[in-house]
């Protein structure tokens, strides 16, 4: 009833153990990947706007900040779509051997 | 998540985690190379002063910049390949 792999033997306790672990590695993924995306967005975006640091950030540099954020997220939709398109055109017509 | 839960699963139930375990991991192998890349032409490609969208040369560069790494990256592999040939 609740197994929705239908694997036929597992109880419905067994199958909601397994999606929730399922669920739960996908989780930390997508932590994982959002916490990676700010660190860069930081890394980069500071030093962009931040050029000398002083003893607190001014009007004009929290604007930078966020432009800078809006902009590295751009980038990063840019890329992974370039990324994933050269590759499963890679995949389609690719001599064999030069793994991507 | 408590691993005590781990070893109560049949076989085809661990078979199935292993496979998508497998299958979640390639997929952060993935994110991660496009943060890499994103990194990498973002300081490449964005080298004036931020504003509210990117100069029409900024955008073109980093709509180029992933498949020139490819090729980059490609056409290192032969040429080491065709001076491993000469050796």
């Amino acid at each position: 009833m609740s197994s929705l792999f239908g694997s036929g033997a597992a109880t419905p306790d067994m199958a909601a153990r397994k999606e929730q672990m399922k669920q739960s590695i996908q989780q930390e993924l997508a932590i994982a990947n959002a916490q990676q995306l700010i660190n860069k967005i930081n890394e980069n975006c500071f030093a962009k706007c931040i050029s000398k640091p002083s003893t607190s950030l001014t009007s004009s540099q929290e604007t930078c900040l966020s432009q800078c954020m809006s902009l590295y997220m751009a980038a990063f939709d840019q890329v992974s779509r370039s990324y994933v398109s050269r590759i499963s055109k890679e995949r389609g017509a690719a001599p064999p051997g030069i793994g991507l | 998540m408590s691993a005590a839960g781990i070893p109560q699963l049949d076989d085809a139930s661990k078979r199935e985690l292993e496979g998508f375990l497998e299958q979640e991991q390639a997929k952060a192998k993935l994110q991660a190379s496009i943060h890499e890349l994103t990194n990498t032409c973002w300081n490449t490609c964005i080298t004036g002063s931020i504003s509210s969208k990117f100069s029409k040369s900024e955008a073109q560069c980093l709509e180029n910049c992933v498949d020139r790494f490819l090729d980059s990256s490609l056409f290192i592999v032969k040429q080491i390949e065709s001076q491993k040939q000469q050796l």
